[in-house]
Protein backbone atom coordinates (compact mmCIF):
# COMPACT_ATOMS: atom_id res chain seq x y z
CA UNK A 1 0.00 0.00 0.00
CA UNK A 2 0.99 3.62 -0.08
CA UNK A 3 2.13 3.63 3.31
CA UNK A 4 4.48 0.80 2.40
CA UNK A 5 6.01 3.53 -0.65
CA UNK A 6 5.81 6.12 1.93
CA UNK A 7 8.01 4.27 4.52
CA UNK A 8 10.43 3.20 1.66
CA UNK A 9 10.53 7.24 0.74
CA UNK A 10 10.86 8.18 4.32
CA UNK A 11 13.57 5.39 4.86
CA UNK A 12 15.52 6.96 1.44
CA UNK A 13 15.16 10.55 3.29
CA UNK A 14 16.93 9.37 6.43
CA UNK A 15 19.63 6.69 5.60
CA UNK A 16 22.58 7.83 3.64
CA UNK A 17 21.63 7.45 0.08
CA UNK A 18 25.20 5.77 -0.80
CA UNK A 19 23.89 2.96 1.42
CA UNK A 20 20.79 2.78 -0.35
CA UNK A 21 21.98 3.04 -3.92
CA UNK A 22 24.37 0.39 -2.42
CA UNK A 23 22.42 -2.40 -1.09
CA UNK A 24 20.44 -4.12 -3.84
CA UNK A 25 17.84 -5.76 -1.53
CA UNK A 26 16.71 -2.09 -0.24
CA UNK A 27 16.28 -1.19 -3.51
CA UNK A 28 14.67 -4.12 -4.98
CA UNK A 29 12.17 -3.84 -1.66
CA UNK A 30 11.04 -0.08 -2.57
CA UNK A 31 10.77 -0.99 -6.61
CA UNK A 32 8.74 -4.27 -5.54
CA UNK A 33 6.57 -1.61 -3.06
CA UNK A 34 5.85 0.53 -5.79
CA UNK A 35 4.81 -2.20 -8.39
CA UNK A 36 2.27 -3.92 -6.07
CA UNK A 37 1.40 -0.38 -5.44
CA UNK A 38 0.35 0.93 -9.20
CA UNK A 39 -0.93 -2.92 -9.46
CA UNK A 40 -3.41 -2.14 -6.73
CA UNK A 41 -4.19 0.93 -7.99
CA UNK A 42 -4.65 -0.58 -11.88
CA UNK A 43 -7.17 -3.22 -10.11
CA UNK A 44 -9.19 -0.46 -8.62
CA UNK A 45 -9.67 1.81 -11.84
CA UNK A 46 -10.47 -1.72 -13.49
CA UNK A 47 -13.51 -3.01 -10.78
CA UNK A 48 -14.72 0.72 -9.63
CA UNK A 49 -18.32 1.13 -10.46
CA UNK A 50 -19.18 3.40 -14.12
CA UNK A 51 -20.62 6.50 -13.20
CA UNK A 52 -19.68 6.87 -10.10
CA UNK A 53 -21.04 9.83 -8.84
CA UNK A 54 -24.83 8.04 -10.26
CA UNK A 55 -24.44 4.93 -8.81
CA UNK A 56 -23.48 6.68 -5.61
CA UNK A 57 -26.34 9.00 -5.78
CA UNK A 58 -29.01 7.05 -6.36
CA UNK A 59 -27.51 4.08 -3.78
CA UNK A 60 -30.20 5.15 -0.72
CA UNK A 61 -31.31 2.48 1.75
CA UNK A 62 -33.97 2.54 4.30
CA UNK A 63 -32.97 2.69 8.11
CA UNK A 64 -32.56 -0.86 9.32
CA UNK A 65 -32.45 -2.78 12.55
CA UNK B 1 -11.69 -17.98 27.13
CA UNK B 2 -15.31 -19.45 27.34
CA UNK B 3 -17.49 -16.27 25.95
CA UNK B 4 -20.55 -17.12 24.27
CA UNK B 5 -21.08 -14.31 20.85
CA UNK B 6 -22.80 -14.10 17.67
CA UNK B 7 -23.16 -11.01 15.93
CA UNK B 8 -26.02 -9.68 12.95
CA UNK B 9 -25.10 -7.67 10.12
CA UNK B 10 -27.68 -6.03 8.10
CA UNK B 11 -26.05 -5.62 4.59
CA UNK B 12 -26.83 -2.72 2.23
CA UNK B 13 -28.79 -4.05 -1.14
CA UNK B 14 -28.80 -2.23 -4.34
CA UNK B 15 -30.22 -3.66 -8.02
CA UNK B 16 -28.86 -1.40 -10.64
CA UNK B 17 -30.07 -0.97 -14.07
CA UNK B 18 -33.61 -1.59 -13.83
CA UNK B 19 -35.12 1.32 -12.26
CA UNK B 20 -37.32 1.94 -9.78
CA UNK B 21 -37.08 -1.25 -7.22
CA UNK B 22 -37.87 -2.31 -4.08
CA UNK B 23 -36.04 -3.02 -1.22
CA UNK B 24 -37.72 -5.50 0.65
CA UNK B 25 -38.21 -7.47 -2.88
CA UNK B 26 -34.99 -7.46 -3.82
CA UNK B 27 -33.55 -8.71 -0.14
CA UNK B 28 -36.03 -11.45 -0.61
CA UNK B 29 -34.62 -12.45 -3.90
CA UNK B 30 -31.76 -12.38 -2.91
CA UNK B 31 -32.09 -14.54 0.18
CA UNK B 32 -33.80 -17.32 -1.82
CA UNK B 33 -31.08 -17.24 -4.33
CA UNK B 34 -28.52 -18.71 -1.75
CA UNK B 35 -27.81 -22.27 -3.35
CA UNK B 36 -27.19 -24.11 0.05
CA UNK B 37 -30.04 -23.16 1.78
CA UNK B 38 -32.05 -26.71 2.92
CA UNK B 39 -34.69 -27.76 0.59
CA UNK B 40 -36.95 -28.68 2.89
CA UNK B 41 -37.16 -25.03 4.64
CA UNK B 42 -37.68 -25.12 7.92
CA UNK B 43 -39.82 -22.42 9.87
CA UNK B 44 -38.30 -20.04 12.19
CA UNK B 45 -39.79 -20.27 15.55
CA UNK B 46 -40.84 -17.04 16.91
CA UNK B 47 -42.48 -18.24 19.96
CA UNK B 48 -39.93 -17.51 22.13
CA UNK B 49 -38.73 -14.11 20.51
CA UNK B 50 -39.74 -10.67 22.50
CA UNK B 51 -37.47 -7.49 21.12
CA UNK B 52 -40.01 -5.36 23.48
CA UNK B 53 -38.81 -6.74 26.70
CA UNK B 54 -36.82 -3.85 28.43
CA UNK B 55 -33.65 -5.01 30.62
CA UNK B 56 -34.61 -2.12 33.06
CA UNK B 57 -38.20 -3.76 33.78
CA UNK B 58 -41.08 -3.11 31.90
CA UNK B 59 -42.23 -4.08 27.89
CA UNK B 60 -42.84 -1.73 25.90
CA UNK B 61 -45.77 -1.32 23.03
CA UNK B 62 -46.12 -2.76 19.98
CA UNK B 63 -46.61 -5.39 17.25
CA UNK B 64 -44.18 -8.48 18.09
CA UNK B 65 -43.36 -10.54 14.30
CA UNK B 66 -45.40 -13.70 13.69
CA UNK B 67 -45.11 -13.99 9.98
CA UNK B 68 -47.43 -17.28 8.09
CA UNK B 69 -45.58 -20.14 7.45
CA UNK B 70 -45.17 -19.77 3.49
CA UNK B 71 -43.86 -16.22 4.58
CA UNK B 72 -41.99 -16.78 7.01
CA UNK B 73 -40.09 -19.70 4.95
CA UNK B 74 -39.34 -16.81 2.13
CA UNK B 75 -37.98 -14.79 5.24
CA UNK B 76 -35.83 -17.35 6.84
CA UNK B 77 -33.26 -19.18 5.90
CA UNK B 78 -31.76 -21.31 9.00
CA UNK B 79 -28.25 -22.66 8.02
CA UNK B 80 -26.42 -25.73 8.35
CA UNK B 81 -24.03 -23.81 10.36
CA UNK B 82 -26.01 -22.83 12.70
CA UNK B 83 -26.63 -19.07 11.79
CA UNK B 84 -29.48 -17.64 10.74
CA UNK B 85 -29.64 -16.08 7.28
CA UNK B 86 -32.76 -13.85 5.96
CA UNK B 87 -34.84 -10.30 5.19
CA UNK B 88 -35.20 -8.22 8.04
CA UNK B 89 -37.26 -4.78 7.35
CA UNK B 90 -35.76 -3.86 3.85
CA UNK B 91 -32.36 -5.68 4.33
CA UNK B 92 -30.77 -8.98 3.71
CA UNK B 93 -29.42 -9.99 7.43
CA UNK B 94 -26.77 -12.64 8.50
CA UNK B 95 -26.73 -14.10 11.52
CA UNK B 96 -23.64 -15.95 13.18
CA UNK B 97 -24.29 -19.04 15.11
CA UNK B 98 -23.25 -18.95 19.04
CA UNK B 99 -19.68 -19.19 18.92
CA UNK B 100 -17.33 -20.02 21.55
CA UNK B 101 -14.48 -17.95 21.48
CA UNK B 102 -13.61 -13.90 19.22
CA UNK B 103 -11.39 -16.16 16.62
CA UNK B 104 -14.19 -18.38 15.90
CA UNK B 105 -16.68 -15.71 15.84
CA UNK B 106 -14.49 -14.16 13.22
CA UNK B 107 -14.47 -17.15 10.83
CA UNK B 108 -18.39 -17.50 11.18
CA UNK B 109 -18.74 -13.87 10.10
CA UNK B 110 -16.16 -14.16 7.59
CA UNK B 111 -18.25 -17.14 6.36
CA UNK B 112 -21.24 -14.97 6.52
CA UNK B 113 -19.42 -12.92 3.24
CA UNK B 114 -19.30 -15.94 1.65
CA UNK B 115 -22.50 -16.80 1.68
CA UNK B 116 -23.71 -13.11 0.95
CA UNK B 117 -21.26 -13.22 -2.39
CA UNK B 118 -22.79 -16.55 -3.77
CA UNK B 119 -26.35 -15.25 -3.02
CA UNK B 120 -25.23 -12.27 -5.43
CA UNK B 121 -23.79 -14.64 -7.86
CA UNK B 122 -26.92 -17.00 -8.21
CA UNK B 123 -29.38 -13.97 -8.16
CA UNK B 124 -27.84 -12.08 -11.14
CA UNK B 125 -27.92 -15.57 -12.74
CA UNK B 126 -31.41 -16.58 -12.32
CA UNK B 127 -32.43 -13.46 -12.17
CA UNK B 128 -34.61 -11.65 -15.25
CA UNK B 129 -33.48 -8.30 -17.42
CA UNK B 130 -30.47 -6.37 -17.38
CA UNK B 131 -29.73 -5.67 -13.65
CA UNK B 132 -27.34 -6.88 -11.14
CA UNK B 133 -27.48 -6.75 -7.26
CA UNK B 134 -24.59 -5.28 -5.47
CA UNK B 135 -24.50 -6.12 -1.59
CA UNK B 136 -22.18 -3.89 0.97
CA UNK B 137 -20.88 -5.00 4.38
CA UNK B 138 -21.33 -1.11 5.66
CA UNK B 139 -23.67 0.69 7.83
CA UNK B 140 -24.70 4.09 6.36
CA UNK B 141 -25.84 5.07 2.88
CA UNK B 142 -24.85 8.69 3.39
CA UNK B 143 -27.26 10.15 3.14
CA UNK B 144 -28.46 9.80 6.86
CA UNK B 145 -29.73 6.10 6.66
CA UNK B 146 -28.19 3.41 9.08
CA UNK B 147 -28.26 -0.30 8.78
CA UNK B 148 -27.22 -2.25 11.92
CA UNK B 149 -24.55 -4.35 12.75
CA UNK B 150 -25.10 -6.17 16.28
CA UNK B 151 -23.00 -7.75 18.30
CA UNK B 152 -24.39 -9.77 21.40
CA UNK B 153 -22.57 -11.48 24.29
CA UNK B 154 -23.70 -14.03 26.91
CA UNK B 155 -23.71 -12.55 29.96
CA UNK B 156 -24.09 -13.56 33.89
CA UNK B 157 -27.88 -12.28 34.58
CA UNK B 158 -26.27 -11.91 38.73
CA UNK B 159 -24.21 -8.68 37.19
CA UNK B 160 -26.78 -5.53 37.36
CA UNK B 161 -27.82 -3.82 33.84
CA UNK B 162 -26.96 -0.40 35.44
CA UNK B 163 -23.46 -1.77 36.46
CA UNK B 164 -23.38 -3.54 32.92
CA UNK B 165 -24.24 0.07 31.29
CA UNK B 166 -21.88 2.20 33.31
CA UNK B 167 -18.70 0.05 33.04
CA UNK B 168 -19.12 -0.09 28.99
CA UNK B 169 -20.09 2.98 28.11
CA UNK B 170 -16.81 4.94 28.41
CA UNK B 171 -14.92 1.66 26.36
CA UNK B 172 -18.06 1.78 23.68
CA UNK B 173 -17.38 4.97 22.77
CA UNK B 174 -13.92 5.45 23.05
CA UNK B 175 -13.10 1.52 21.33
CA UNK B 176 -14.01 3.06 17.83
CA UNK B 177 -10.31 3.89 17.53
CA UNK B 178 -8.99 0.69 16.60
CA UNK B 179 -13.40 -0.77 15.61
CA UNK B 180 -14.19 1.94 13.19
CA UNK B 181 -14.81 0.80 9.28
CA UNK B 182 -14.04 4.86 8.23
CA UNK B 183 -16.56 6.91 6.81
CA UNK B 184 -16.03 9.21 3.92
CA UNK B 185 -17.95 12.77 4.46
CA UNK B 186 -20.79 12.94 7.10
CA UNK B 187 -24.16 12.32 8.07
CA UNK B 188 -24.78 15.07 9.71
CA UNK B 189 -26.00 17.85 7.24
CA UNK B 190 -24.22 21.15 7.25
CA UNK B 191 -21.05 19.25 8.53
CA UNK B 192 -18.45 19.45 6.11
CA UNK B 193 -15.62 16.50 7.04
CA UNK B 194 -13.46 14.82 4.41
CA UNK B 195 -13.05 11.50 6.41
CA UNK B 196 -14.51 10.20 9.57
CA UNK B 197 -13.59 7.11 11.86
CA UNK B 198 -16.63 5.05 12.69
CA UNK B 199 -19.48 4.80 10.02
CA UNK B 200 -22.27 4.57 12.48
CA UNK B 201 -20.96 7.51 15.74
CA UNK B 202 -23.40 10.05 13.39
CA UNK B 203 -26.41 7.79 14.30
CA UNK B 204 -26.45 7.75 17.91
CA UNK B 205 -28.37 10.24 19.38
CA UNK B 206 -29.17 9.32 22.91
CA UNK B 207 -27.46 7.10 26.23
CA UNK B 208 -29.54 4.47 27.03
CA UNK B 209 -32.67 3.27 25.41
CA UNK B 210 -34.82 0.01 23.92
CA UNK B 211 -34.84 1.49 19.87
CA UNK B 212 -32.15 0.62 17.58
CA UNK B 213 -34.12 2.40 14.36
CA UNK B 214 -34.47 6.04 15.62
CA UNK B 215 -32.97 7.92 18.41
CA UNK B 216 -30.25 5.19 18.73
CA UNK B 217 -28.61 4.34 21.86
CA UNK B 218 -24.94 3.93 22.63
CA UNK B 219 -26.29 1.54 25.63
CA UNK B 220 -29.30 -0.89 23.83
CA UNK B 221 -31.81 -2.20 26.47
CA UNK B 222 -33.27 -5.13 24.65
CA UNK B 223 -33.68 -7.73 27.15
CA UNK B 224 -34.91 -11.08 24.94
CA UNK B 225 -31.81 -13.29 25.95
CA UNK B 226 -32.81 -16.46 23.83
CA UNK B 227 -31.73 -18.39 26.83
CA UNK B 228 -32.95 -19.07 30.15
CA UNK B 229 -33.89 -15.95 31.71
CA UNK B 230 -33.04 -16.29 35.48
CA UNK B 231 -29.06 -17.03 34.21
CA UNK B 232 -28.38 -15.70 31.20
CA UNK B 233 -28.36 -11.82 29.53
CA UNK B 234 -27.88 -11.09 25.91
CA UNK B 235 -26.30 -7.79 25.90
CA UNK B 236 -27.20 -6.20 22.47
CA UNK B 237 -24.17 -3.97 21.66
CA UNK B 238 -25.52 -1.64 18.81
CA UNK B 239 -23.10 0.63 18.61
CA UNK B 240 -20.21 -1.06 16.62
CA UNK B 241 -19.35 -0.27 12.86
CA UNK B 242 -19.42 -3.63 10.55
CA UNK B 243 -15.85 -4.16 9.45
CA UNK B 244 -14.06 -5.93 6.54
CA UNK B 245 -10.93 -6.69 8.17
CA UNK B 246 -10.08 -9.93 10.18
CA UNK B 247 -7.92 -8.52 12.93
CA UNK B 248 -10.34 -5.31 13.55
CA UNK B 249 -13.60 -7.63 14.15
CA UNK B 250 -10.97 -9.80 16.49
CA UNK B 251 -10.53 -6.79 18.06
CA UNK B 252 -13.43 -5.30 18.74
CA UNK B 253 -15.28 -8.81 19.74
CA UNK B 254 -11.78 -9.72 21.60
CA UNK B 255 -11.37 -6.63 23.54
CA UNK B 256 -15.13 -6.48 24.65
CA UNK B 257 -15.31 -10.52 25.65
CA UNK B 258 -12.56 -9.58 27.73
CA UNK B 259 -13.87 -6.57 29.22
CA UNK B 260 -17.39 -8.06 30.14
CA UNK B 261 -15.32 -10.93 31.59
CA UNK B 262 -14.01 -8.80 34.59
CA UNK B 263 -17.01 -6.97 35.08
CA UNK B 264 -18.74 -10.53 35.49
CA UNK B 265 -16.02 -11.18 38.18
CA UNK B 266 -16.13 -8.19 39.80
CA UNK B 267 -13.04 -6.07 38.72
CA UNK B 268 -14.60 -2.14 38.08
CA UNK B 269 -13.14 0.57 35.71
CA UNK B 270 -13.44 3.52 37.40
CA UNK B 271 -13.02 7.51 36.97
CA UNK B 272 -13.24 7.14 33.50
CA UNK B 273 -17.32 8.20 33.26
CA UNK B 274 -17.65 10.63 30.45
CA UNK B 275 -19.29 13.91 30.55
CA UNK B 276 -21.25 14.07 27.48
CA UNK B 277 -21.17 10.26 26.06
CA UNK B 278 -23.00 11.04 22.84
CA UNK B 279 -20.91 13.90 21.78
CA UNK B 280 -17.92 12.44 22.27
CA UNK B 281 -18.58 9.55 19.86
CA UNK B 282 -18.91 11.83 17.14
CA UNK B 283 -16.01 14.29 18.26
CA UNK B 284 -13.85 11.31 18.87
CA UNK B 285 -15.31 9.93 15.14
CA UNK B 286 -13.75 12.96 13.42
CA UNK B 287 -10.29 13.35 14.92
CA UNK B 288 -7.98 11.20 12.62
CA UNK B 289 -4.94 12.22 14.68
CA UNK B 290 -6.40 10.25 17.98
CA UNK B 291 -4.97 12.80 19.92
CA UNK B 292 -7.29 15.38 21.39
CA UNK B 293 -9.06 14.75 24.40
CA UNK B 294 -12.76 14.51 25.39
CA UNK B 295 -14.12 15.50 29.26
CA UNK B 296 -14.77 13.20 31.49
CA UNK B 297 -17.65 13.70 34.76
CA UNK B 298 -14.87 14.46 36.97
CA UNK B 299 -13.72 17.26 35.39
CA UNK B 300 -10.73 16.16 33.71
CA UNK B 301 -9.90 16.05 30.19
CA UNK B 302 -8.39 12.72 28.16
CA UNK B 303 -7.91 10.67 25.32
CA UNK B 304 -9.51 7.77 23.99
CA UNK B 305 -5.82 6.01 24.22
CA UNK B 306 -6.23 7.11 27.78
CA UNK B 307 -9.42 5.76 28.33
CA UNK B 308 -8.72 2.68 26.57
CA UNK B 309 -5.37 2.49 28.53
CA UNK B 310 -7.23 2.14 31.81
CA UNK B 311 -9.60 -0.35 30.48
CA UNK B 312 -6.26 -2.18 29.25
CA UNK B 313 -4.27 -2.04 32.62
CA UNK B 314 -7.48 -3.36 34.28
CA UNK B 315 -7.81 -6.48 31.86
CA UNK B 316 -4.16 -7.41 32.12
CA UNK B 317 -4.18 -7.44 36.18
CA UNK B 318 -7.26 -9.07 35.78
CA UNK B 319 -6.08 -12.18 33.61
CA UNK B 320 -2.71 -11.75 34.55
CA UNK B 321 -2.57 -15.31 35.96
CA UNK B 322 -4.38 -16.67 32.63
CA UNK B 323 -3.28 -19.19 30.07
CA UNK B 324 -5.54 -18.98 27.46
CA UNK B 325 -3.73 -18.52 24.56
CA UNK B 326 -6.55 -16.39 22.79
CA UNK B 327 -6.80 -14.30 26.11
CA UNK B 328 -2.89 -13.33 25.98
CA UNK B 329 -3.17 -12.96 21.83
CA UNK B 330 -6.00 -9.98 22.68
CA UNK B 331 -4.09 -8.42 25.55
CA UNK B 332 -0.73 -8.51 23.31
CA UNK B 333 -3.05 -7.01 20.32
CA UNK B 334 -4.84 -4.69 21.97
CA UNK B 335 -1.54 -3.12 24.40
CA UNK B 336 0.33 -2.29 20.35
CA UNK B 337 -2.98 -1.44 18.94
CA UNK B 338 -3.29 1.47 21.53
CA UNK B 339 0.97 2.08 21.23
CA UNK B 340 0.88 2.37 17.36
CA UNK B 341 -2.58 4.52 17.14
CA UNK B 342 -0.13 6.48 20.09
CA UNK B 343 3.03 6.54 18.07
CA UNK B 344 1.11 7.15 14.47
CA UNK B 345 -2.22 5.48 13.50
CA UNK B 346 -0.52 5.19 9.66
CA UNK B 347 1.17 2.53 11.44
CA UNK B 348 -2.33 0.51 10.96
CA UNK B 349 -2.90 0.26 7.50
CA UNK B 350 -2.69 -3.81 7.24
CA UNK B 351 -4.60 -4.11 10.21
CA UNK B 352 -7.59 -1.23 11.34
CA UNK B 353 -10.19 -0.74 8.65
CA UNK B 354 -10.30 3.01 9.01
CA UNK B 355 -6.68 3.29 8.61
CA UNK B 356 -6.68 0.54 5.79
CA UNK B 357 -9.57 2.43 3.68
CA UNK B 358 -7.90 6.11 4.45
CA UNK B 359 -4.39 4.96 3.43
CA UNK B 360 -6.31 3.02 -0.21
CA UNK B 361 -8.09 6.27 -0.88
CA UNK B 362 -5.87 8.75 -0.21
CA UNK B 363 -3.13 6.74 -2.73
CA UNK B 364 -5.92 6.91 -5.09
CA UNK B 365 -6.28 10.35 -5.12
CA UNK B 366 -2.54 11.27 -4.91
CA UNK B 367 -2.92 9.19 -8.18
CA UNK B 368 -5.47 10.34 -10.14
CA UNK B 369 -4.97 14.02 -8.30
CA UNK B 370 -8.55 14.27 -7.17
CA UNK B 371 -10.05 15.80 -4.10
CA UNK B 372 -12.61 14.28 -1.34
CA UNK B 373 -15.36 15.70 -3.15
CA UNK B 374 -14.50 13.50 -5.96
CA UNK B 375 -17.22 10.76 -6.63
CA UNK B 376 -14.70 8.21 -7.93
CA UNK B 377 -13.65 8.83 -3.71
CA UNK B 378 -17.29 8.17 -2.44
CA UNK B 379 -17.40 4.84 -4.86
CA UNK B 380 -14.41 3.44 -3.03
CA UNK B 381 -15.78 4.46 0.60
CA UNK B 382 -18.79 2.11 -0.91
CA UNK B 383 -17.00 -1.05 -2.41
CA UNK B 384 -14.67 -1.41 -0.54
CA UNK B 385 -17.77 -3.10 1.45
CA UNK B 386 -18.70 -4.45 -1.50
CA UNK B 387 -19.02 -8.58 -0.59
CA UNK B 388 -18.09 -9.69 -4.05
CA UNK B 389 -14.94 -10.69 -3.97
CA UNK B 390 -13.71 -9.62 -7.76
CA UNK B 391 -15.20 -5.90 -6.96
CA UNK B 392 -14.75 -5.50 -3.18
CA UNK B 393 -11.60 -3.68 -2.57
CA UNK B 394 -11.31 -5.02 0.41
CA UNK B 395 -10.65 -8.07 -1.33
CA UNK B 396 -8.39 -6.18 -3.14
CA UNK B 397 -6.31 -5.67 -0.80
CA UNK B 398 -6.45 -9.35 0.46
CA UNK B 399 -5.13 -10.70 -2.70
CA UNK B 400 -2.49 -8.27 -2.69
CA UNK B 401 -0.87 -8.89 0.49
CA UNK B 402 -1.89 -5.68 1.59
CA UNK B 403 -3.77 -6.64 4.74
CA UNK B 404 -3.31 -9.06 7.64
CA UNK B 405 -5.26 -12.21 8.28
CA UNK B 406 -5.41 -15.52 10.11
CA UNK B 407 -7.79 -17.02 8.42
CA UNK B 408 -7.56 -19.56 5.69
CA UNK B 409 -10.48 -19.46 2.89
CA UNK B 410 -10.74 -23.53 3.49
CA UNK B 411 -11.78 -22.66 7.10
CA UNK B 412 -14.18 -20.32 5.56
CA UNK B 413 -15.61 -22.19 3.36
CA UNK B 414 -16.23 -25.28 6.17
CA UNK B 415 -17.82 -22.93 8.28
CA UNK B 416 -20.05 -21.82 6.04
CA UNK B 417 -21.49 -25.52 6.54
CA UNK B 418 -20.73 -26.93 9.51
CA UNK B 419 -21.45 -25.31 13.00
CA UNK B 420 -19.28 -24.36 15.64
CA UNK B 421 -18.67 -27.56 18.03
CA UNK B 422 -18.76 -25.63 21.78
CA UNK B 423 -22.00 -24.29 22.06
CA UNK B 424 -26.17 -25.68 20.97
CA UNK B 425 -25.38 -24.31 17.58
CA UNK B 426 -24.02 -27.72 16.90
CA UNK B 427 -26.61 -29.36 18.12
CA UNK B 428 -28.85 -26.73 15.51
CA UNK B 429 -26.64 -26.57 12.72
CA UNK B 430 -25.92 -30.71 13.00
CA UNK B 431 -29.70 -31.77 12.99
CA UNK B 432 -30.74 -29.46 10.21
CA UNK B 433 -28.24 -31.12 8.10
CA UNK B 434 -28.84 -34.63 9.36
CA UNK B 435 -32.72 -34.56 9.25
CA UNK B 436 -33.45 -32.01 7.13
CA UNK B 437 -36.73 -33.11 6.18
CA UNK B 438 -37.69 -33.82 9.81
CA UNK B 439 -37.04 -30.41 11.58
CA UNK B 440 -39.94 -28.34 11.36
CA UNK B 441 -38.49 -24.92 12.79
CA UNK B 442 -35.45 -23.88 14.35
CA UNK B 443 -34.81 -21.05 16.33
CA UNK B 444 -31.66 -19.73 19.27
CA UNK B 445 -33.74 -21.32 21.91
CA UNK B 446 -35.15 -24.32 19.86
CA UNK B 447 -35.23 -27.17 17.57
CA UNK B 448 -38.55 -28.65 16.57
CA UNK B 449 -39.23 -31.71 15.50
CA UNK B 450 -42.07 -33.64 12.86
CA UNK B 451 -42.49 -37.09 14.67
CA UNK B 452 -44.18 -39.92 12.87
CA UNK B 453 -47.30 -39.59 14.15
CA UNK B 454 -47.71 -36.24 12.98
CA UNK B 455 -46.74 -34.70 16.12
CA UNK B 456 -44.50 -31.91 16.56
CA UNK B 457 -42.16 -32.36 19.64
CA UNK B 458 -39.80 -29.74 20.82
CA UNK B 459 -36.18 -29.67 22.18
CA UNK B 460 -35.42 -26.89 24.34
CA UNK B 461 -31.77 -25.27 23.94
CA UNK B 462 -31.97 -22.57 27.16
CA UNK B 463 -28.26 -22.97 27.81
CA UNK B 464 -26.27 -22.12 25.23
CA UNK B 465 -23.47 -23.67 26.34
CA UNK B 466 -24.96 -27.14 26.02
CA UNK B 467 -26.05 -29.20 22.93
CA UNK B 468 -22.18 -28.75 22.21
CA UNK B 469 -20.55 -31.52 19.93
CA UNK B 470 -19.10 -33.27 23.22
CA UNK B 471 -22.40 -33.71 24.95
CA UNK B 472 -24.97 -34.76 22.00
CA UNK B 473 -22.41 -35.11 19.34
CA UNK B 474 -22.67 -38.89 19.49
CA UNK B 475 -26.32 -39.23 19.90
CA UNK B 476 -26.73 -37.33 17.27
CA UNK B 477 -24.33 -39.63 15.16
CA UNK B 478 -26.04 -42.94 16.23
CA UNK B 479 -29.31 -41.61 15.78
CA UNK B 480 -30.58 -42.72 12.47
CA UNK B 481 -34.55 -41.29 12.69
CA UNK B 482 -35.88 -38.25 14.55
CA UNK B 483 -37.53 -40.72 16.77
CA UNK B 484 -34.33 -42.48 18.03
CA UNK B 485 -32.85 -39.35 18.36
CA UNK B 486 -35.35 -38.04 20.51
CA UNK B 487 -35.81 -41.29 22.46
CA UNK B 488 -32.02 -40.67 22.90
CA UNK B 489 -31.81 -37.37 24.18
CA UNK B 490 -34.81 -38.17 26.44
CA UNK B 491 -32.83 -41.21 27.99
Amino acid sequence: MSKQVRKGDKKKDTDKKEDVASNPEVTEKGKKLKEDMDKLMDEIDDVLEENAEEFVKNYVQKGGE
Amino acid sequence: MKKIIGTETEFGIVLKGEGRTDAVTSSMFLVNSYPYSLSSAPLWDYENENPLLDARGFEADGERERPGAEYNKLLNKPLSNGGRYYVDGAHPEYSTPECSDPKELVLYEKAGERILELSVEFANRRKQGEGRFSVYKNNTDHKGNSYGYHENYLVDRSVSFEKLSSQLIPFLVTRQIFTGSGKVGSDVRSDFIPYQISQRADFFEVLIDLNTMVKRPIINTRDEPHADPKRFRRLHVIVGDANMSEITTYLKVGTMALVLTMIEEGREVSGVELDDAVRSIKDISRDLTVKEKVRLSRGVAWSAIEIQREYLSAAEAHFAQCADPITREILERWRKVLDQLEDDPRQLTREIDWVIKLDLIESYMQRHECGWKDSRVAMMDLQYHDVVSDKGLYYALERGNHVERFLTPEAILAAQAAPPEGTRAYFRGTCLKKFPKDVYAASWATVLFNTDNGVIKKVPLMDPFKGDKERVGPIIEKAKTVEELLSLLAG
